[in-house]
């Protein structure tokens, strides 16, 4: 088939077949996951094209090196990240690398998944020992060239050196030759000193950017494949409800339209749901012919829930005993009844959309041989196929997924709802068809983060000490399982700083699909955990920022630390914690300065995907309850390579500018079984106004660097509403903040 | 419904139902995908064209209404990234997805092209309906006021050896 118009990057495989047609094969660097030899020698067998699916690296005879990243790319900044790992090792210089997205391949690649901000960690290692295995093989073809010892051998961005005789070789000239050298083991293969680094830990522009500010086609919603129809997927407002009847006819009828159908679908709310299929020759004309589309659907027997109606059962489980208890430390009880002080407190956080401003697409062709093709903004490609394949009945083999630049995901694009949809509907249509929501769609039928109720009861001794901790957290699920993104780990702090300690669950039933948003789980628990520490610090008459030190000192030498919830999993580092706390208090100026009333410093900090962040937010609150944050400070905790510090700062601003939006005024509510709000009118977004000055700090030390997509939002909402309690007196304890009266007097 | 009009200095002419937003009709019709649908609502700004020199949303302007207009996108905003505006975004990598840029984009050239130097609160004031999901919003002031320092020292600028974009 014909080629989609969708980037320019094919321009390569020209440059790959000329190349392959002079040497005898480029020079690529396959897999770190399967044996570099096999690949190697397996390119004489291979066609161009195919050889050039399990690259990383390709070197052209005239110099220029073009890398693959292999993971999807959301805004997360990894298409320009991992290749950077790469060519470091590689040593090669930046400004000659051309980069090409990987498409989805699971033999080859591992992890291509935008997901857990798991990219950094899991690919620090690996990536650097893919570049530095080529570049040992390129010295290696030059030392038998030349008769020497590889060990004599340097490289110095894109040539091999030998000092003693004064030669030296580009590696466009030796790409050849390199290719048949014996692959190293990679992991022996020899890295670079971190002092020696020249593009890792520089400050790197997007590799994108020109495309973007250009307006090349880049995205899912910019794929066009010859031929194809333009469809819209009209659902039951009611999540899996099923179609019983439709003016399938009539609509057809309509200018353009060409072909509409049924989808019958199924009862799982991550699979294809049951809904009614419009193709037309443009989407405007199959979104305007579904306005005219009218069907009648057994909503089912989640049609009655509402978000009053899960309120409702929460305050009622809130007061039972706890369905199951996930940790259980000391005697929580006996240590509350001999408290100098008991304070409990409610607090809720709801259901958020994802709202990603790319709606949610995918395009789809089913050929006559059986195979399919997908164009997919998917950050978890992998499972989606694997769903095709099993709805569809395609073997998964027989499917190609290409990954296309995001327009936002935030977790949502891990679900890959709209994929088998498109899929399907391709299927049944024999043609090849771009599914795209409308906005709409998009708000009402999104894996939504799950709403979150705890109720805390905490204890503190005549010292200001806290002695005594409980969490009885309602959420939503069925028997030991939360439902998606609703979990909770035993172990989130102040697990192991509080000698008395007892996490309870109880879950309710859902019939609202739930997943991921960016730092899941943490995003709600560090806004209800946060605060509560910040009311047991004004409690005891503490600084607050100075409680937090001092629970982070109060190490429970008894009570063991397992690794708090979320993922990925590690090991609490009170030390790490604190360090940040510290940076914050001395960047922000914590304590010194004198603020008027209406205005106040709040602190929180929180651990999550393997980061520490700590973050102090200042706020006014005017008499009428006006609320306008004044700055935030965050210092945050990744380890010791900020690897590429541009978009490091973008990604912690935005983060925390993100945190802001949701506490807010993001809230998806639910009423008769479905999402009441439907766009950005009642689901707002932060605007220009809205954008504070968000300082940004980083704490170094030895450890292996780790994610930043997430790890910087979920401290900035507590923060805030903590400042809020010290500018007006009033503690929030329900979000968004529209919804809450903050005047005071 | 057959329409004329120029996109980008070149004379188009569409056969496209009259209430086909022009959002669609540059997408769908014409193939530049560099104009982008976030809402079709006007609530997002992603859809930002300049409508004889003014910036507009596209997504909710019919094509019946675009007859003998001068419409510009993206596309052709400079001949290759060169417009202050595109610098300057490269420049301080403004993008995150990148999704809503070409809308900001077109918004903050709109501006500069009536006030060359604008302050913060003109810029917020002027923008504040382009939304951006990733929250790139400071670097975006910030870009603004960089493209007003390019635009002032002419088109194109070659920066000068040493010299560094606005830090935020």
């Amino acid at each position: 088939m014909t080629a989609p118009k969708i980037a320019a990057t094919d321009v390569s495989r020209r440059d790959f077949l000329r190349f392959g047609a002079v040497a005898g094969g480029g020079f690529f660097i396959a897999s770190y996951l399967e044996p570099l030899g096999k690949l190697v020698e397996g390119r004489h067998t291979l066609a161009p094209a195919d050889a050039t699916l399990n690259a990383y690296i390709r070197i052209m005879a005239d110099g220029s090196v073009t890398i693959v990243g292999k993971n999807p790319e959301v805004g997360q900044g990894i298409k320009t990240m991992l290749p950077m790992l790469i060519a470091e090792e590689l040593d090669v210089d930046w400004k000659t690398v051309k980069v090409e997205q990987g498409q989805l391949d699971t033999k080859n690649f591992q992890g291509q998944v935008a997901g857990g901000s798991s990219a950094t960690p899991s690919n620090w290692l690996p990536m650097r020992q893919v570049g530095a295995a080529g570049r040992a093989m390129l010295i290696a073809a030059a030392a038998a060239t030349w008769n020497v010892p590889a060990a004599e051998c340097e490289t110095d961005k894109g040539m091999v050196k030998h000092a003693a005789s004064r030669k030296s070789l580009s590696y466009g000239d030796l790409a050849a030759k390199a290719a048949t050298m014996t692959p190293p083991d990679l992991k022996t293969v020899k890295l670079k000193d971190v002092k020696d680094f020249r593009i890792i830990g520089q400050r790197t522009r997007n590799v994108d950017a020109h495309a973007i500010v250009t307006g090349k086609p880049l995205y899912g919603i910019d794929v066009t494949v010859p031929g194809m129809l333009y469809a819209t997927f009209v659902k039951c407002p009611v999540f899996a409800g099923k179609v019983v009847s439709a003016n399938i006819d009539a609509i057809k009828a309509l200018p353009g339209v060409k072909q509409v159908f049924v989808v019958e679908g199924g009862t799982n709310l991550g699979g294809l749901l049951p809904g009614v299929a419009i193709l037309a020759d443009s989407w405007w004309q199959a979104k305007s012919a579904r306005t005219r589309l009218k069907v009648t659907w057994d909503e089912g027997a989640t049609a009655s829930q509402s978000s009053v109606g899960f309120a409702a059962k929460a305050a009622e489980l809130s007061k039972q005993p706890p369905q199951r208890s996930l940790r259980k430390d000391g005697d929580v009880d006996a240590a509350l009844a001999s408290a100098a002080k008991t304070i409990k407190a409610d607090y809720f956080y709801p259901f958020i959309a994802h709202a990603s401003l790319e709606p949610q697409n995918c395009t789809a062709h089913m050929k006559a041989d059986g195979t399919m093709e997908i164009w997919a903004p998917s950050q978890n490609p992998a499972p989606g196929r694997s769903m095709v394949a099993q709805t569809c009945g395609i073997p998964a083999d027989n499917i190609t997924v290409h990954l296309t630049r995001m327009g936002g995901g935030f977790g949502r694009r891990l679900s890959n709802d709209y994929m088998v949809e498109a899929a399907w509907i391709a299927k049944v249509a024999q043609v090849p068809v771009k599914l795209l929501w409308m906005r709409e769609d998009d708000i009402q039928h999104d894996f939504y983060r799950p709403a979150g109720f705890h109720y805390f009861t905490g204890g503190i001794d005549a010292t200001g000490k806290v002695t005594a901790w409980r969490d009885h957290f309602v959420s939503f699920g069925e028997g030991n399982n939360f439902a998606a993104g609703a979990n909770i780990g035993g172990t989130e702090f102040p697990q192991h700083f509080v000698p008395n300690f007892a996490l309870d669950a109880s879950v309710m039933p859902l019939g609202v699909p739930t997943g991921f948003l960016r730092a899941p789980g943490s995003n709600g628990i560090a806004f209800a955990t946060q605060s509560f520490i910040d009311e047991l610090a004004h409690a005891a008459g503490k600084d607050p920022l100075l409680f937090r030190l001092d629970l982070l000192s109060n190490v429970q030498p008894d009570v063991p630390a397992a690794a708090p919830g979320g993922f990925p999993q590690a090991p609490y580092d009170h030390a790490r914690a604190r360090a940040v706390l510290e940076l914050v208090r001395d960047k922000s100026g914590w304590g010194k300065t004198k603020l008027a009333k209406g205005t106040g410093m709040g602190v929180a900090f929180h651990f999550s995907h393997r980061g520490y962040f700590a973050e102090v937010v200042q706020a006014t609150v005017s008499k009428e309850g006006k609320l306008k944050v004044d700055k935030v400070w965050v210092a945050g905790d990744i380890g010791s390579v900020i690897i590429n510090p541009l978009n490091a700062e973008n990604q912690v601003q935005g983060s925390v500018l993100d945190g802001l939006a949701q506490a807010f005024g993001q809230e998806i509510t639910i009423d008769k079984g479905r999402t009441v709000q439907s766009s950005f009118d009642d689901f707002p977004l932060l605007r220009f106004v809205e954008a504070v000055p968000v300082e940004v700090h980083f704490a170094k030390n030895d450890i292996a660097p780790t994610g930043l997509g997430e790890p910087a939002l979920p401290p900035v909402i507590p923060a805030l509403c903590n400042a809020i309690f010290v500018a007006t007196g009033k503690r929030v304890r329900t979000l968004p903040l529209s919804n809450q009266d903050l005047r005071w007097s | 419904m057959k329409v004329s009009f120029k996109v980008n200095g070149q004379a188009k002419t569409v056969d496209v139902p009259g209430d086909m937003p022009l959002l669609w009709t540059l997408r769908d019709t014409l193939d530049m995908k560099g104009t982008k649908f976030g809402c079709g609502l006007s609530q997002c700004g992603a859809c930002t064209v300049h409508f004889n020199g003014a910036a507009m949303r596209s997504c909710m302007t019919p094509i019946s209404a675009v007859a003998g207009a001068s419409i510009t996108t993206i596309e052709g905003l400079s001949a290759d990234g060169t417009h202050a505006v595109q610098q300057a975004w490269k420049e301080l990598d403004v993008a995150q997805c990148g999704y809503c840029q070409a809308g900001q984009i077109m918004a903050a050239a709109a501006l500069l092209a009536k006030n060359p130097t604008p302050c913060d609160a003109d810029i917020d004031t002027a923008m504040n309906e382009n939304l951006c999901r990733c929250a790139t919003y400071l670097r975006i002031r910030a870009a603004i006021h960089r493209a007003a320092e390019i635009k002032a020292q002419g088109t194109p600028v070659v920066k000068k050896a040493g010299e560094k974009g606005r830090q935020l």
